[in-house]
């Protein structure tokens, strides 16, 4: 990913956003890792989360993470393409239930 | 796939693998340092209650993975008088635990003979089973009743539970036969709940990438190989991939070898470190050559003390004083919960 916006290499080098507002980094941090640990949802439940608000979010850093994540949970292929569905059916149920407003306003406007 | 030294891999001898892997160029950190920032070093034993014997290279399957580049293609294996010599040291100092591995170690003419002198000696036996030997010959079919005879512990590799995930890392068609396999160990008692037959299952990751949190895996894996086949086990230990041998190849060969060195430095786990299996286990080679693990032994890295480097010249005081061999491959025990043939180590 040379001469991009987006390098792979800068992923491993997340802990770095620290600079400048140390304090406030450590707090994100923390709760960063407090977020992903075992709860009421699984460590894995929550990457299954995680790799579909990462293509939800069109992030390339989370998903090269939360792909690996992922995997190393055990999770299956057909469980990470599903994980991704639920992402694209909200996304693009997201725009069809706006088609609502549309009609509403159109019908509004028209004889 | 056959044997390294048939294909066009770049590392034709284990001095070669071990030349690359020292090579400072891609790692800033030395494996020695990080152990002197953890108070480690050097490494010491804890005690010897393991010895871990490859009986031979020869296995009925090729799987791309594995360090030993066992295959049908190797005929190194044990002799009878160095198979005598292990019965002897288990005795002599009360060695409690014997781990075979191989190879398919079933494959050796004198695996059974072999077992029941061990027995004998008084050691628990852990036997590591690919599953698929079960099937392979009706020679081996009363198997898991010989195991079952001499409470042989068995320790068997499944990658994944889905079929993809396994026969990717262990060949076509290996899983459906290692399910096979699995249940006719349950079928003799292996693996029940409450059962004395121990059956342990053993998770490699099937690509560039460390195995998860080993309680969460072993949840998964019971459900679902109880939901899709009413199988059961014990116990899942989750084994890091050492970057060695073939999957040292793998990772050259898909580019991964930097990025997957990187994250098992970065992760990198003092507690890890000091529950490595080099620190109660003695490895034995087909040949007799002893060594700190079974990694050391497909580099041949053998143990420190110059004369107790064999099975003809055991001597348990010096071995107990030695310093364990270390490399830049020992970040694949250290890294995240740590790894071990027992699984994780912290």
């Amino acid at each position: 990913m040379s001469n991009s916006y987006y390098n792979d290499q800068d992923l491993a080098k997340f802990g770095q956003i620290s600079e400048y507002q140390k304090e406030m980094g450590d707090k994100f941090f923390s709760w960063y890792g407090a977020v992903f640990a075992e709860g009421a949802l699984t460590a894995r439940e929550k990457s299954l989360i995680a790799l579909a608000v990462a293509h939800a979010v069109q992030c390339p850093y989370c998903i090269d993470a939360y792909t690996q994540d992922t995997l190393q949970k055990g999770c299956t292929e057909e469980q990470m393409m599903e994980a991704v569905h639920v992402a694209g059916a909200i996304r693009g149920g997201a725009t069809m239930v706006h088609g609502v407003q549309m009609i509403n306003k159109a019908k509004k406007l028209s004889m | 796939m056959s044997d390294l030294k048939l294909r066009p891999f770049k590392f034709k001898s284990t001095h070669d693998q071990v030349q690359f892997l020292e090579n400072p160029e891609f790692e800033s950190v030395s494996f020695a340092d990080k152990l002197k920032s953890s108070n480690l070093y050097p490494l010491k034993p804890t005690g010897i209650d393991i010895l871990q014997i490859n009986v031979g290279k020869m296995c009925n399957q090729t799987c791309h993975h594995c360090h030993v580049d066992a295959g049908p293609t190797r005929k190194e294996k044990i002799s009878q008088d160095h198979m005598q010599m292990c019965v002897e040291i288990v005795k002599s100092n009360k060695i409690k635990t014997v781990d075979l591995t191989g190879g398919a170690p079933e494959m050796h003419p004198h695996f059974r003979d072999f077992v029941r002198e061990l027995k004998m000696a008084g050691a628990h036996i852990i036997n590591r089973c690919n599953l698929t030997i079960l099937l392979a010959h009706k020679s081996y079919a009363d198997l898991p009743d010989f195991f079952k005879e001499y409470q042989v512990e068995i320790v068997s590799s499944l990658p994944h539970f889905s079929k993809r995930h396994t026969d990717r890392q262990r060949g076509d068609g290996v899983f459906e036969k290692s399910i096979m396999g699995l249940k006719l160990l349950n079928k003799a008692g292996y693996g029940l709940k409450n059962s004395s037959l121990k059956l342990n299952l053993v998770y490699n990751p099937s690509g560039s990438f460390l195995p998860g949190s080993q309680q969460e895996l072993e949840n998964e894996f019971k459900k679902q190989l109880f939901k899709d086949y009413g199988i059961e086990f014990h116990n899942l230990y989750c084994i890091t991939n050492m970057p060695i041998s073939r999957y040292l190849e793998y990772l050259l060969t898909t580019d991964n070898y930097e990025s997957y060195m990187t994250t098992l430095v970065n992760a990198y786990n003092p507690a890890a470190a000091k529950g490595v299996m080099c620190r109660n286990t003695i490895s034995v080679s087909w040949d007799g050559s002893l060594y700190d693990c079974d990694f050391n032994q497909m580099l041949d890295l053998k143990v420190e003390p110059k004369n107790s480097q064999s099975l003809k010249t055991f001597n348990l005081e010096d071995l107990l004083s030695r310093n364990i061999k270390l490399g830049q491959h020992c970040f694949g025990c250290t890294a995240g919960s740590g790894s071990s043939c027992g699984g994780v180590t912290s």
